[in-house]
């Protein structure tokens, strides 16, 4: 089902949630809201959902004015980020429930729907768990269950918030994969809540940035990775190294800055700033470098590199263990980018919108 | 009656928590002193009786006229209780309004007021000049001296338990069950009735059982209102008073009997329903 989502809203007291959302969504596509806590994905998702309402703007289903009709009149299935499964009944009757609460007059038959959960069951590789209750389920299988009970009802629109967030790492990449493929077969439009850029751009078609109540950037995972649009969006991707630097002929210049790995850039002569990954940087000795090595620190694989450079310019960068052999403290260091984005504008001049004041922020799951 | 704190035999298991002996060791005397003890006492004073004579005191006329009174009367009012002390709770815990930290307190007052005040205060409204029983006696519903009194009393003093034993669990459920069950095509009704009710059963049962407990015990509000006609309104405990005054110990101790063992059937049976409403608990893989 295609939807369609024109300049909502939504103001929770004094703090507005959604500054104006445009997004459209195409038939069975799969969408990533990705953005810090506080971003107002999560109020997006239960204003399609019908759990919350927009103070303006529209939001339409297949042309049909999806405003006035209530949470059961949708018949989203919202899957929530703890499961919400009925504690009392069994699993089985769980991923019933959307299907004996329809109307009698819709309603199938007693053998239609255990039949119908029968097929879900195996489809979602959980026929073994049918007897059991919500409680003796571990939260993959939950996570399971949960999706099961949303799809029994065959909603237009798949909604999950955070469906990965309680879940251990190794869980939530094989539930990944297996989302994935769910959506794969079944073609439902489903739409997905996360905070985690990993886990957005590795399962979505297209990913919805979103930043303090606004969307920053719409598109597929790489045009994001590659382009990203603001730098709200660079800074949320992880280019976390910002060097003020000096635009000449679309070349980015800068003392002790070695661009000469970056592509010439269409963009008027100025001051700017670079973004740049630290795994993105490539540090050399050099002498007459303003950066001086403060402290360096390894992760095993890796070493991370912090220094200091001129107008508290402190960029860290990541390289192999063994290309960092020769680095000592106190040394000073060319920097090479091998990719990076620029802004135009000196430092300070790209304005952060209030809830991206560390844009490498973790929503804690409580 | 002794109660050792401590077993006297074998290695003393090492514990997280310290006083475990001190705390068990109070707990259990006070126990044994206060409630085990008289109550093996009544039914040792039950046992003296003989089976033969205490089913012929038991099934007097007067006696068992009392215990049905008292029964009829309690179920009447426990129903009313469930019902409207559910209500009562989601009001108070769903809906915000001005006022409403008053109701609650409101709610606590049965507990609060001595039952005798409440007695008479009851009486007072319902006889027949009386604000209530001024507009209901006319309508041919007399309250005063009837079971209606009876229930009513019962009512007034046992209302909180069904409120207070459901009011913390309904404010913790957690909404997400609810919109869960709305996003899933359910309507307000069927939602509240597959989802909520389930939920908030198992304190229910207890609210409900110890509402029942209360009403067939309750004494003093009761006897002001009931007006005590024996075979009509006399009520249990009542009647192992005037027992009592009468120096017939045996008739007293029969109807106190009684009385106990309905209220641990009571227990029993709420124990079943509990654990049939919180069969799901199962355990954690």
């Amino acid at each position: 089902m295609t939807l369609q989502i024109s300049n909502m809203t939504r103001r929770f007291g004094p703090v507005d949630v959604l500054r104006g959302i445009d997004l459209t969504i195409g038939e069975g596509e799969l969408i990533a809201l990705l953005g810090p806590s506080g971003s107002g994905k999560t109020t997006l998702l239960k204003i399609i959902a019908g759990l919350d309402w927009p103070d303006a703007g529209g939001l339409s289903v297949q042309g049909e004015d999806w405003l006035p009709k209530t949470a059961q009149e949708r018949r989203t299935g919202f899957v929530f980020q703890h499961y919400a499964l009925f504690p009392h009944l069994k699993v089985r009757d769980n991923i019933a429930f959307g299907l004996t609460v329809m109307p009698r007059a819709q309603r199938p038959g007693k053998a239609q729907i255990a039949a119908r959960v029968e097929e879900l069951l195996h489809f979602l590789q959980i026929p073994a768990l049918a007897d059991r209750y919500p409680a003796e389920l571990s939260g993959g299988q939950r996570q399971r269950v949960a999706l099961g009970r949303a799809l029994a009802i065959s909603p237009p629109v798949l909604l999950l918030d955070e469906p990965f967030g309680a879940l251990d790492a190794q869980v939530r990449r094989d539930l990944r994969r297996w989302l994935r493929g769910v959506h794969d077969a079944t073609g439902t439009t489903t739409i997905f809540v996360t905070h985690d850029q990993e886990e957005a751009f590795e399962l979505a078609d297209r990913v919805v940035v979103m930043g303090a109540g606004r969307i920053e950037q719409t598109g597929r995972p790489d045009e994001i990775y590659d382009h990203p649009a603001t730098p709200f969006v660079a800074r949320f991707l992880g280019l976390t190294v910002e060097i003020p630097v000096t635009l000449r002929q679309g070349r980015a210049e800068a003392p002790g800055l070695d661009t000469s790995a970056l592509p010439r850039r269409a963009m008027a002569d100025g001051p700017a700033t670079l973004f740049l990954r630290p795994a993105d940087i490539t540090p050399i000795p050099d002498p007459a470098s303003p950066f001086r090595l403060t402290a360096l620190t390894t992760t095993g694989a890796t070493h991370r590199l912090v220094m200091e450079g001129p107008a508290d310019c402190r960029p860290e960068a990541e390289v192999a263990r063994r290309s960092a052999a020769a680095l000592t403290v106190g040394q000073t260091l060319r920097l090479r980018p091998e990719a990076g984005q620029i802004f135009p504008g000196g430092p300070g001049a790209q304005t952060l919108p209030a809830a991206a004041d560390n844009p490498r922020f973790k929503e804690s799951t409580p | 009656m002794t109660t050792l704190p401590l077993p006297a035999w074998g290695v003393r298991p090492k514990r997280v928590l310290p006083g475990f002996g001190l705390t068990m060791g109070v707990t259990l005397a006070f126990l044994g002193i206060v409630v085990l003890l008289p109550t093996v006492a009544l039914v040792l004073k039950g046992a003296e009786i003989g089976p033969a004579r205490f089913w012929a005191i038991a099934t007097a006329p007067r006696t068992f006229a009392a215990l049905k009174l008292t029964l009829l009367a309690a179920t009447m009012a426990t129903i009313f209780n469930a019902l409207y002390g559910l209500l009562m709770a989601w009001v108070l815990v769903r809906y915000d309004f001005p006022g409403r930290r008053l109701l609650d307190a409101l709610v606590d007052i049965p507990f609060a007021l001595p039952t005798a005040v409440a007695g008479l205060t009851l009486s007072a409204l319902f006889s027949a000049n009386g604000w209530y029983g001024a507009v209901l006696e006319p309508m041919g519903l007399p309250v005063v001296f009837t079971i209606w009194g009876v229930a009513i009393a019962m009512s007034f003093t046992s209302i909180p338990f069904v409120i207070r034993t459901v009011q913390p669990v309904l404010e913790d459920l957690d909404p997400q069950y609810e919109q869960a069950a709305r996003t899933l095509g359910a309507g307000p009704f069927t939602c509240f009735v597959r989802v909520v009710l389930p939920a908030i059963l198992p304190a229910l049962v207890v609210g409900t059982t110890l509402s029942l407990a209360r009403c067939l015990g309750e004494f003093g509000a009761i006897v002001f209102i009931a007006g005590n006609l024996p075979m009509k309104t006399e009520i249990a405990s009542l009647l192992a008073v005037i027992r009592l005054e009468e120096y017939d110990y045996n008739g007293a101790a029969v109807i106190a009997l009684v009385l106990l063992l309905i209220a641990l059937a009571l227990l029993a049976v709420s124990g079943l329903l509990q654990a049939l409403a919180t069969r799901h608990r199962g355990r954690a893989p």
